[in-house]
């Protein structure tokens, strides 16, 4: 049947493509699609913003992902300059700029001497040349501000701004406008060319970077958006190997991500212990937190998961901040945590992040990626409390957040650890509030009594799995990792030396009863042995009792033959005569 | 009298639009008054032209290049600037 796709589906379907997309990760998230098609966008921002570079990667994306060629119009820097720059992102202009990518060299040199009116029009005549040739479907104009400064007189540059917006909707181009704006200071009061061509343009997006205690922090802001749906908060980005990248946020019943699949497979902790404990182990594609003061094993736990992961053969990766990739390799040998054959093998990638700087997002875009080129099934992360290092407190929880969705539409296992901070005694909640939405929150920490600290570890919650709710005893050795059972007396669970007696004591009260068994099974074996010795004496007596009475009868019989045959010799002596 | 040689310019206009219009004009004044039988002028249409005005870099019109003498000048605009012009150009106003 060759059914006509529904209205509502095709309706939608003819607003996506009226978008240019910009294959920018996560921009084409929030703006449900990308840039007006056919439209103008304007770019804004301070000096190393990234609008050019953002600017350019839309036409690149265009180029390469829906064969639409591009036009750029370089007003600031010069060609040879931008195109170096797009190298370090790998995205081969050289090919690109054969057939369908053109780079205007369009800077005015310094020593240009005005004299009288002029207008756009040898520039639009140039391009317009230009798109025939090429069949252009997008043009970037980047720093429009630096040729628009030139007229020198605020109504010829609205006049100009005019003519270039009516011109590029006539040749039907999806514009970019690069714009420099003023630092954040500035923008409450926009200059006057600015806010005209705010009011001119169909969408517009201001990108920002400020620096929060030392770290920086880029983000960008799609300000209006004409016809369109968008997300209007601030969303983070950051330059990425392949470009830009913007941390999308997950809106609520968005359109634009589907929940990943639910797994009801389990996989293990790498502690059987604990497995057990846990009905099965992780599910696959969970989120686990190991919270714990410093030195309960939270790397441990970690490893261990780790080793059992590479044994099942999944690809996983080990990000540790705290340690380098040899530290963590030795620390947990001497748990018998053996991860260096994995990494050999290439099964175990072990990244250490300790001298790692910058803002939380980079490190979630640097996790990603590490993930992404390692095809990580399971990921690792000692411990992610570091992502709320100095300056990154506001933006942490929301990284840590999607941190947590990311790896959960991927379908890859994530466990992270969570130092707490011993004095803070912040038990009930983690720094980073991940304890609220990861799906298992094992807690550890140390139980001090009659001298000694042991390690305890208790399951805080495991969603949609049955958990003991028992504290147990977490026990490091060379031979391994094992938890032990937790006795309680008294209300108190007993671990170390406590334990140990408790369990001798068992023992003896065990031994005791064996002991007892074995007596009563003697006599018990003593008792059927005698009454198997009286059944066979009877039993004999039966058999000589048979025997006589058979013997009896057989007597009787032999008299009776006697006595007929002593007849018949009788009568043949007498001669008997025979009737 | 000192021989100075000829003057050889290019002057980029866009269609036959005022501003054009008065380039031309203002040139041709211009150098029949300073450079009176010493001077060469080559307008180019970038609306018919566009591959010349591309390789002349031209963004903004009209635009005069002055080609000869060394060195080259851009010039922009309607040249209604004439004291602006000529002193670009070396010439005494």
């Amino acid at each position: 049947m060759k059914g006509k796709p529904p209205m509502k589906l095709k309706k939608l379907s003819a607003a996506l493509s009226a978008k240019a997309r910009t294959g920018i990760a996560g921009f084409d998230e929030i703006t449900q699609g990308g840039l007006p098609g056919g439209r103008t966008t304007l770019l804004e921002g301070g000096p190393g913003s990234g609008k050019t570079l953002m600017a350019l990667q839309t036409l690149v994306n265009g180029a390469r992902l829906d064969n639409e060629p591009g036009i750029f119009v370089a007003f600031e820097e010069s060609t040879e300059r931008i195109a170096a720059n797009a190298e370090n992102f790998g995205w081969d202009l050289a090919a690109l700029r054969e057939k369908k990518l053109f780079l205007l060299d369009a800077q005015q040199s310094p020593d240009l001497v005005q004299a009288g009116d002029f207008t756009l029009d040898g520039m639009l005549a140039v391009l317009a040349a230009k798109v025939r040739e090429i069949k252009a479907r997008r043009i970037v104009f980047d720093a429009l501000d630096v040729l628009l400064a030139l007229l020198n007189d605020p109504v010829a540059e609205r006049r100009e701004m005019f003519r270039l917006h009516e011109w590029l909707l006539a040749q039907g181009l999806s514009a970019v406008i690069t714009c420099k704006a003023g630092g954040p200071a500035n923008q409450a009061a926009p200059e006057p060319q600015l806010s005209f061509m705010q009011f001119m343009v169909d969408c517009a997006v201001v990108l920002n970077q400020e620096m929060v205690q030392g770290v920086s922090q880029r983000n960008l802001r799609v300000v209006k958006y004409r016809g369109s749906a968008f997300s209007e908060n601030e969303a983070p980005f950051l330059f990425g190997e392949a470009g830009l990248e913007v941390a999308g946020a997950r809106d609520l019943g968005g359109l634009s991500r589907p929940d990943g699949p639910v797994s009801t497979e389990r996989v293990s902790s790498g502690v059987a212990r604990l497995d057990a404990m846990l009905d099965g182990g992780y599910y696959r594609g969970a989120s686990v937190l190991i919270t714990g003061f410093p030195g309960t094993a939270k790397s441990t736990l970690s490893g261990a998961f780790s080793e059992a992961a590479c044994l099942r053969g999944e690809r996983t990766l080990f990000i540790s901040f705290d340690s380098d990739a040899n530290e963590v390799v030795r620390n947990l040998a001497s748990v018998n945590i053996r991860l260096e054959r994995f990494v050999k093998k290439g099964l175990l990638r072990l990244v250490s992040a300790r001298a790692a700087t910058g803002s939380a997002e980079i490190h979630l875009m640097q996790i990603k990626h590490l993930a992404q080129v390692h095809r990580a099934r399971c990921v690792v992360i000692d411990p992610v409390s570091s992502l709320c290092k100095s300056g990154n407190e506001n933006t942490a929880h929301n990284v840590a957040e999607r941190l947590l969705n990311w790896t959960k539409a991927e379908g890859i296992t994530l466990v992270c650890t969570s130092l707490l901070d011993e004095a803070a005694q912040q038990v009930a909640s983690t720094p980073l509030q991940v304890s609220t939405i990861a799906d298992t929150w094992i807690h550890l920490n140390y139980l001090v009594h009659a001298g000694e600290r042991n390690r305890g570890l208790s399951i805080v919650k495991s969603r949609g799995t049955a958990h003991s709710n028992q504290e147990r005893e977490l026990i490091l050795s060379k031979d391994g990792v094992t938890l032990a059972d937790a006795y309680t007396a008294g209300g108190e669970v007993l671990m170390g030396t406590l334990r140990w007696e408790k369990e001798r004591a068992m023992q003896g009260a065990q031994d005791k009863r064996e002991a007892v068994k074995k007596v009563a099974e003697a006599t018990l074996e003593a008792e059927e042995a005698l009454l198997e010795v009286r059944l066979k004496a009877v039993q004999l007596e039966l058999e000589v009792k048979r025997g006589e009475r058979q013997a009896l009868n057989r007597s009787a019989a032999d008299r009776t033959s006697d006595l007929a045959r002593g007849q018949t010799q009788l009568q043949e002596l007498r001669g008997v005569d025979e009737k | 009298m000192k021989k100075i040689p000829p003057f050889k310019f290019r002057l980029y206009v866009a269609g036959d639009g005022p501003h054009s219009t008065q380039a031309i004009a203002n040139l041709d004044a211009l150098c029949r008054e300073h450079l009176p039988e010493r001077h060469e002028i080559e307008v180019v249409d970038v609306l018919r032209e566009p591959q010349r005005a591309l390789a002349d870099r031209v963004m903004l019109t009209p635009l005069l290049l002055k080609l000869s003498p060394a060195p080259i000048r851009r010039i922009v605009g309607s040249l209604s600037q004439r004291a602006s012009v000529l002193q670009t150009l070396g010439l005494p106003a």
